[in-house]
């Protein structure tokens, strides 16, 4: 758990880079620092592990104040991932991955193990990648080495700045799904800046979103979606909002709402979509092929129903526009 | 400082005609290194196993001791009666500027934006045009930075050449060494190196000049 | 491409030719014979010039690269502007005028010479010192230091590993600018090779020449091969690919 209380750091009398920063990241939970270029987002997350310095306030980190540790100690328990990964040219991945665990002290077998398993988390082979050299390997690759590598020590917390920033979007998607899948399993307390709106809807159970240093609101993602809290929030969030916030509900939130239609079988060239696949995909899949509906598959691929962009339209309707008419007449 | 001044009244006009010498000799020597050097840069990037074969002798060059290339300049010149004097001096030195004038040039031309190639190709561009218009003018900058090189480096090397009997302003500090007198010696270094100094400046200005060009094209 | 590979090959077996020619005329002309006649004297100087060498040059690095590394901390930021700039004007000044300088301070002999060539072969290893620190991607000092290292830990696993390419050559640039300036070491009383390349200048005797000025030749191109191989061995695998690229 990140403890912020009532942080602030002005350089001078003029200039105040983070105005009363006051929230938590609970355990195990992901909160994404997000706004506009400026908005002091990096500089806060680079508080937390004492590379830059706080004026007023305080960080608590799993009931520690960070003043009162030793930096060197600090971080040496807190993963830090950056956008450019920083990997050491000099050193193989083995060497890089174990950086931590090894100043740390840890014991040769240990350091093996502990490698082997943080590469089966990223599907790489251990034997194969741990003898290479950063610069053998792809930018994708690069950045997933560069993730558990802020792992290695097994840190309760994780300080992620813009990890994903520098990859290419069909790269990016792809990792971003992977570390999700990671998360679920470490289940670490992370704190991760991002400038991306889709990124940090995606990633976060919650949003910090910043101007200017201050906090404009920290919800979750559908909630800043549907009920944003000042003139700042939606217009970030931008006019479509509505098409955004469909990616965070899934066919199985329309059956429920709206029911699915009759599956016939005899129409051609149908796709079919997972019932947890999120609305948003569904609608692209939906657009991109000739067949007027997708089939719709339950876990044990049974078909269950199918979907049509009318359907998708009117589940928008009742569901999230009823929602946002409601928050503006409120 | 009183001595200073009257031994600078005496001996100005000579420290002059030797600066002017040693200028001479070594802007012969560029001048004559870039007729072949540059010429010869542009060839070796059609062939890279020539490049390969070229710079490799061209850098083992600069590894000669420069007493010893003067050194072994004098036999070999002996043999036309040039033995002593400007001519194995002036071949040495442009020996010596060959490296750093051939490989710039070459890297320079190598390095220009693969794109901006692809483009003069596609236009319809047949080889020497496109060296001429494109990669030659892009290249210039890395050009100059290897006259510059090679410039200073050969106003360092030709104070040795004074050895030889060539002159300029070696022969300062030379007979400073044999008759004692440091203050010879002292206007031979720092005329030596306010020459580099200005040298390399007016070059740096010109460098500077070809890559706003470069950038804008 | 044949036709390029064949030009390639011509041109270097010419050389290799032209190379064998020099040599086969010198020797027809005795001119190596001094080496033989006067082998104990030829000993002799080499021995003075490759001690020269190896004493100024071992100075030159335990001094120029703590010096390297002390100025581009944090702490002496500001200072190393003002050290580079003096370092590139002092390669500025002529070598032999560094040597005969010397002379009024410490007197003529070995220790003149080795101190002249300690002072000229400390600006090559502390500017590529330097730039090799310099160019150091700020980003991974970042990652080291957010990751929990200490500062000398960083210097030692990261700074100097990647840093090694830059300060491997500039070592070997110094060296082989040495070997040449010893070759002047004459001028002080310092003995070495110089001597018999002086000897031949002054007594138009092409064989002093040859004599002395292929051995010194001979030795400036096997320390830089010597040396190209050590910076081969040492510089670690991965990071020697940033300088190509």
């Amino acid at each position: 758990m990140i403890s912020f209380n009532h942080v602030t750091k002005s350089y001078g009398e003029e200039i105040t880079a983070i105005d009363d920063v006051d929230f938590t990241v609970e355990q195990g939970k992901i909160v994404v620092l997000l706004g506009p270029s400026g908005c002091g987002k990096t500089t806060l997350l680079r508080m937390v592990n004492r590379l830059e310095s706080i004026s007023k306030g305080e960080i608590i980190i799993n009931g520690e104040n960070s003043k009162d540790l030793d930096p060197i100690e600090l971080r040496r328990k807190i993963g830090y991932v950056i956008q450019s990964n920083g990997l050491f040219p000099n050193m193989t991945i083995e060497e890089n991955v174990m950086l931590v665990p090894d100043l740390l002290g840890w014991s040769k077998k240990d350091k093996r193990e502990r490698f082997e398993y943080l590469m089966t988390l990223i599907g790489l082979d251990a034997k194969d990648y741990g003898k290479r050299h950063p610069h053998e390997l792809s930018g994708g690759q690069q950045q997933r080495i560069g993730v558990v590598r802020a792992l290695a020590a097994d840190p309760p917390v994780m300080l992620m700045d813009e990890p994903f920033g520098a990859l290419d979007p069909i790269i990016r998607d792809k990792i971003q799904e992977e570390f999700l899948q990671i998360q679920r399993e470490v289940k670490k307390t992370i704190l991760f800046v991002s400038h991306d709106i889709d990124e940090a809807i995606k990633m976060a159970d919650k949003i910090v979103l910043l101007r200017d240093g201050k906090i404009m609101q920290f919800d979750t993602p559908s909630e800043m979606l549907a009920h944003p809290k000042n003139e700042f929030v939606s217009q970030f969030f931008g006019k479509d909002r509505a098409i955004k916030s469909l990616s965070l509900h899934t066919v199985e939130n329309l059956r429920e709402v709206i029911g699915l239609g009759p599956v016939d079988e005899t129409v051609q060239d149908t796709k079919t979509i997972h019932v947890h696949q999120d609305l948003r995909n569904t609608l692209s899949m939906l657009l991109n092929q000739e067949a007027e509906q997708v089939i719709v598959k339950d876990e044990q691929g049974e078909n269950i129903g199918t979907i049509t962009i009318d359907m998708v339209q009117k589940y928008l309707h009742f569901e999230i526009k009823g929602k946002m008419s409601a928050s503006q007449e409120g | 400082m009183g001595n200073w001044a009257r031994f600078l009244e005496v001996n100005a006009p000579r420290i002059l005609e030797l600066t002017i010498d040693h200028a001479v000799l070594v802007s012969l020597a560029i001048f004559v290194a870039l007729l072949i050097g540059i010429p010869l840069g542009i060839y070796l990037t059609t062939n890279q196993y020539l490049a390969d074969t070229v710079l490799q002798i061209a850098s083992i060059t600069l590894t000669i001791p420069s007493i010893a290339l003067f050194g072994v300049m004098i036999p070999i010149f002996s043999l036309i009666n040039q033995g002593i004097g400007f001519v194995p001096a002036f071949v040495a030195l442009v020996l010596y500027s060959q490296l750093p004038i051939i490989r710039n040039t070459y890297t320079g031309i190598k390095n220009v934006n693969p794109e901006m190639r692809d483009a003069a190709i596609g236009m319809g561009m047949k080889t020497h045009q496109r060296l001429l218009r494109v990669e030659i003018p892009n290249a210039l900058p890395v050009i100059m930075a290897g006259v510059r090189t090679a410039v200073v480096m050969n106003i360092g090397i030709a104070v040795i050449a004074a050895y030889i009997g060539a002159g300029g302003l070696g022969v300062l500090i030379t007979q400073g060494i044999s008759r004692n007198d440091n203050y010879l010696i002292i206007s031979g270094s720092i005329a030596v190196a306010i020459l580099a100094i200005i040298a390399d400046s007016i070059l740096l200005l010109i460098q500077k000049r070809f890559t706003k060009k470069a950038i804008a094209e | 491409m044949k036709r390029k590979k064949l030009i390639g090959n011509i041109v270097r077996y010419a050389l290799y030719a032209a190379v064998a020619a020099f040599f086969i005329w010198a020797i027809s002309n005795n001119y190596f014979d001094y080496i033989f006649s006067q082998s104990e004297t030829f000993l002799v100087l080499l021995r003075q010039h490759i001690v020269l060498v190896l004493v100024s040059s071992l100075l030159a690095i335990l001094i120029a690269v703590p010096a390297g590394i002390l100025i581009t901390r944090p702490k002496f930021k500001k200072a190393e502007w003002v050290f580079s700039n003096i370092a590139n004007l002092g390669q500025t000044i002529p070598s032999l005028a560094v040597l005969a300088l010397m002379i009024s301070i410490l007197g003529i002999g070995f220790q003149t010479a080795v101190f002249a060539l300690f002072i000229y072969s400390i600006l090559p290893i502390f500017r590529n010192t330097v730039a090799g620190i310099d160019s150091i991607d700020k980003n991974m000092i970042d990652a080291a230091k957010g990751m929990g290292m200490k500062p000398h830990q960083i210097l030692f696993r990261i700074e100097l590993p990647n840093s090694a390419y830059s300060i491997l050559a500039g070592i070997r640039t110094a060296v082989v600018l040495n070997i040449g300036t010893a070759a002047l070491a004459y001028v002080v009383g310092a003995g070495g090779l110089g001597v018999w390349i002086f000897t031949g200048i002054n007594l138009f005797d092409n064989g002093f020449l040859i004599s002395g000025a292929i051995p010194v030749t001979l030795l400036a191109i096997l320390a830089d091969y010597l040396l190209r191989k050590v910076e081969y061995i040492v510089v670690p695998k991965g990071s020697r690919h940033i300088e190509k690229a």
